[in-house]
């Protein structure tokens, strides 16, 4: 359950060597966009002998792998299918890419007997995957989905603005066939940096149409959109609340502040409570 | 007179402390029409000691101006006793090659002066002092002045004068009182005469002469490049985590005193303190020390009391200065010489750089690890020793180079006056300070510095030891005049 | 190809360039020589030798690279040569 993932360009060693501190739940160590043609083999490279020899304890590992479309998917695959990653991020997928990735896959923990199995994050980033969201997301290995505004704008040839009304139908549609195959989804990141208003609102939305978590693109955006996909000191009281009344009456409906409380709310509570244990707000001990 | 080690940092409560008396002017005709006249009447002669300020920073133009007609007559064996030396003051390494300043007495040098002293061209030897020492110094007559030239922005034709007012005001001349007192002959340099001067920093009474130049130097030139706060995400992770700490400690409560450095990660952390200030509205009592904008702004939104300055580090601290009858001037001594009650013992916490720190804490802010002298205390051990908590910032690693020594390459401020280490990969606590450690158990994740040097080391690999010079070009003299350390030839 | 290069003269990076000869020769300058210098060498060597490869000259430009940035920057090198490609 990620809050905020943060991408890191695979090319840039003093990065990718601090890729721990910037507070991120989840790390993307990007081979694909933000590394040139002529530099993939050396990021490839830098990023497989970082895992190698550090444990990202605090984080997520992830790694965005280039493309079906590319020469580089065979040897991303080929170089980095080991324990340390948590899960591949496939730009521009496709039901079919993320099938034949999942083979791919298969094959490869087989044959070096990893402990686990390497999920899947696909990046809904075109027309196309959008219209097939369901069925990608439905697929076993596939653990969650990242929303592409970026190259979605660009595929739909329409203009992207920061308050995001052309992509708010794509926003809906990928984060209820998230939810709906109970898988995470994140959304698109902010790509001004500077505007720290923008980015709130930017979350705020998501977050209110049920995202799980953001992606970044600079550590500065990490504060933010932690502070804000966790629940608040308050949701955590209410939620704490909530069950302690529900743990005395054994009733399956009560209210609190005049407001009713049943079934529904409660497991909302606990999730609250899970959630912050997650994210280190509350203690074991305080529940 | 051998200098004694260094013992500890209390030692100077055992010091009998005895000033020299004050030397007043007997000339009556002070003002010169050109510094050739005040040369004359002054009879150089080989092996005096000359001060100058610093409080134009790499903007000075007095030091260099003067410096030249000196040497125009072949004097010999100076010994410079400027507060500090900085780029500008390049010019002189040819006079340092030439024997014409042998001996360097400094709070901080940077640039090819440092160099050149690193190389070992100096034919006698170079003293650093922190601030607070040089005052002590002078006023116990240690270090003798045979003349002080002080450049002020705003003179009287008696010599009394500023540096509040004139196009290269500067702030308070807090480094020239104790030179203005106890220097032999005491000469005002400006490029600003007035009809009288009321509030006079340096006064009439120690003046000898008084000589009008074209110019002091440049004022925008005071800004250094480091006087602004950090972007890199790293520094502002060591300034958020400081700032917990700080807080875990209750150290930013109504009425509480603070002094940071300039440097990019130090300001950050002014700057998370006061959006805390802001939040729960609390109001400081002082912050002293090297004056910026960003106190400024805290004074004039009233969330400090007052600032207490013994340098402007920017022009809004000097505007401040000018206007606002709560942001005060002090002289090195009030700030932080040991014998004088300081500023600096009142603080609650400082938050300080390093260039390299040691298992046992200790500091080095005076030489980089190859052992060339880089910097200076400044004030760096005095409001170590002051501040009830001294926190260091730093990145556990720059390119690479391990900043967690097991030992320093030289000792500026000692570890027993240093209590807090917070670097981007863990917090330290001098385990001297237990009853820092028990406030902050399980508040914040503490490690000791031996555990924060192996973390550095399993990305960095353990170094060699860098051959250290044997040749010894000077030494780091504690604030209580003993020594602390060597430099040698790099 | 006789001469290939990865990386570059960035901060916290190391430029290695290796090409085809009889026999190893290693060269390495470094901001961190004399804290590291010895350690790099022995590290190209090791990894060299690691991949049976007897017959290279390597030359590596450090900027304060740690091991997995040099070894990284090496064998994409290595690579490159044996691949023909820049």
């Amino acid at each position: 359950m990620s809050r905020s993932l943060l991408f890191i360009p695979g090319n840039n060693p003093s990065m990718i060597q601090n890729s721990d501190l910037y507070g991120a739940d989840a790390v993307i160590f990007d081979l694909e966009d933000s590394v040139l043609v002529q530099h993939k083999d050396a990021a490839r490279k830098l990023v497989k002998f970082y895992l190698e020899q550090f444990n990202l304890l605090s984080c997520k590992v992830i790694v965005r792998i280039n493309g079906m479309e590319t020469p580089f998917l065979k040897m991303d695959l080929d170089d980095l299918t080991y324990d340390y990653i948590d899960m591949f991020m496939i730009p521009n997928a496709t039901h079919g890419a993320i099938e034949y990735i999942t083979n791919q896959l298969k094959e490869l923990e087989k044959e070096r007997h990893l402990k686990k199995e390497i999920k899947l994050i696909p990046i809904i980033e075109t027309p196309y995957a959008l219209l097939q969201v369901k069925d990608i997301v439905k697929m076993s290995r596939v653990s969650g989905l990242l929303f592409g505004a970026e190259d979605y704008s660009m595929n739909m040839s329409i203009k992207r603005t920061k308050e995001g009304s052309e992509i708010s139908f794509a926003r809906n549609m990928i984060s209820i066939a998230a939810k709906a195959y109970n898988k995470e989804v994140y959304d698109t990141p902010f790509i001004d940096v500077n505007d720290s208003e923008g980015l709130k609102k930017d979350i705020l939305l998501a977050k209110s149409l049920g995202f799980s978590g953001k992606a970044a693109i600079h550590p500065r955006q990490i504060d933010l959109i932690n502070t804000l996909f966790s629940p608040s000191q308050e949701d955590i009281f209410d939620a704490l609340r909530i069950i302690k009344e529900a743990k005395k009456d054994n009733k399956g409906a009560f209210s609190i502040d005049g407001k009713m409380v049943d079934a529904p709310i409660i497991t909302r509570a606990k999730k609250v409570i899970e959630q912050a244990k997650l994210y280190g707000l509350i203690g074991d001990g305080d529940v | 007179m051998s200098k004694p080690m260094f013992t500890s940092i209390e030692a100077y409560k055992n010091i009998s402390y005895k000033k020299i008396e004050p030397v007043l002017s007997h000339t009556t005709d002070k003002f010169k029409s050109n510094l050739e006249e005040v040369l004359d009447l002054l009879s150089l002669r080989d092996g005096m000691t000359l001060s100058f300020h610093h409080h134009l920073r790499n903007g000075d133009g007095v030091l260099n101006l003067v410096m030249d007609y000196i040497i125009r007559r072949n004097i010999k064996n100076i010994t410079l006793a400027a507060s500090s030396l900085f780029p500008v003051h390049g010019l002189i390494v040819d006079y340092i090659e030439k024997g014409h300043i042998t001996k360097i007495i400094s709070s901080y040098i940077n640039g090819p002066v440092a160099t050149a002293i690193s190389k070992g061209l100096l034919k006698d030897q170079v003293i650093m002092q922190t601030h607070g020492g040089r005052a002590r110094s002078i006023e116990t007559g240690e270090l003798v002045i045979d003349i002080a030239f002080i450049g002020l922005s705003c003179a009287d034709k008696n010599g009394n004068g500023n540096g509040k007012y004139g196009q290269n005001a500067f702030g308070p001349v807090g480094y020239s009182n104790a030179d203005m007192m106890y220097a032999k002959n005491v000469v005002v340099i400006t490029d600003n005469l007035v009809d009288e001067v009321k509030e006079d920093e340096i006064q009439s009474k120690y003046v000898d002469y008084v000589v009008v130049v074209d110019s002091i130097g440049k004022q925008e030139s005071i800004v250094s490049g480091t006087t602004q706060i950090t972007k890199d995400p790293i520094g502002i992770k060591i300034a958020k985590d400081t700032t917990k700490v700080l807080d875990a400690l209750g150290l930013i409560k109504p009425g509480f005193s603070m002094q940071t450095g300039a440097g990019g990660v130090s300001l950050a952390v002014a700057n998370e303190v006061y959006n805390i200030m802001s939040e729960r509205n609390i109001k400081g009592s002082f912050i002293s020390g090297g004056i910026t904008a960003y106190f400024v702004k805290m004074l004039e939104e009233n969330k400090m009391d007052k600032l207490f300055d013994v340098q402007c580090f920017d022009l809004e601290a000097v505007r401040s200065y000018r206007e606002n009858k709560n942001h005060i001037g002090m002289s090195a001594s009030k700030y932080a010489n040991p014998f004088d009650n300081p500023v600096v013992n009142n603080l609650d916490f400082t938050i300080l750089g390093a260039t390299e720190i040691d298992l046992n804490f200790n500091v080095n802010v005076t030489t980089d690890s190859y052992g060339a002298i880089i910097g200076g205390s400044g004030g760096h051990a005095d409001s170590a020793y002051g501040a009830k908590v001294t926190i260091i910032t730093t990145q556990i690693m720059k390119s690479r180079m391990p900043i967690i020594k097991d030992r320093v390459t030289a000792i500026t401020t000692p570890g027993d006056s240093v209590d807090i280490l917070v670097t981007e990969r863990g917090i330290a606590v001098n385990p001297k300070r237990t009853d820092l450690i028990n406030c902050l158990s399980g508040k914040i994740k503490l490690y000791s510095i031996k555990e924060l040097q192996d973390i550095c080391y399993t990305i960095t690999g353990k170094p060699m030891n860098i051959e250290k010079g044997n040749q010894t070009i000077g030494i780091i003299e504690y604030r209580d005049g003993s020594i602390i350390d060597y430099l040698y030839k790099k | 190809m006789r001469e290939s290069h990865a990386g570059s003269v960035e901060s916290n990076d190391c430029k290695v360039t290796v090409r085809k000869q009889k026999g190893i020769t290693v060269e390495v300058t470094s901001i961190v020589y004399d804290l590291y210098g010895e350690q790099i060498k022995t590290l190209i060597l090791d990894t060299l030798k690691r991949k049976n490869i007897s017959d290279v000259y390597v030359k590596c430009e450090d900027k304060g690279a740690v091991n997995f940035v040099i070894v990284a920057r090496l064998v994409t090198a290595l690579e490159r040569l044996e691949n023909g490609n820049e």
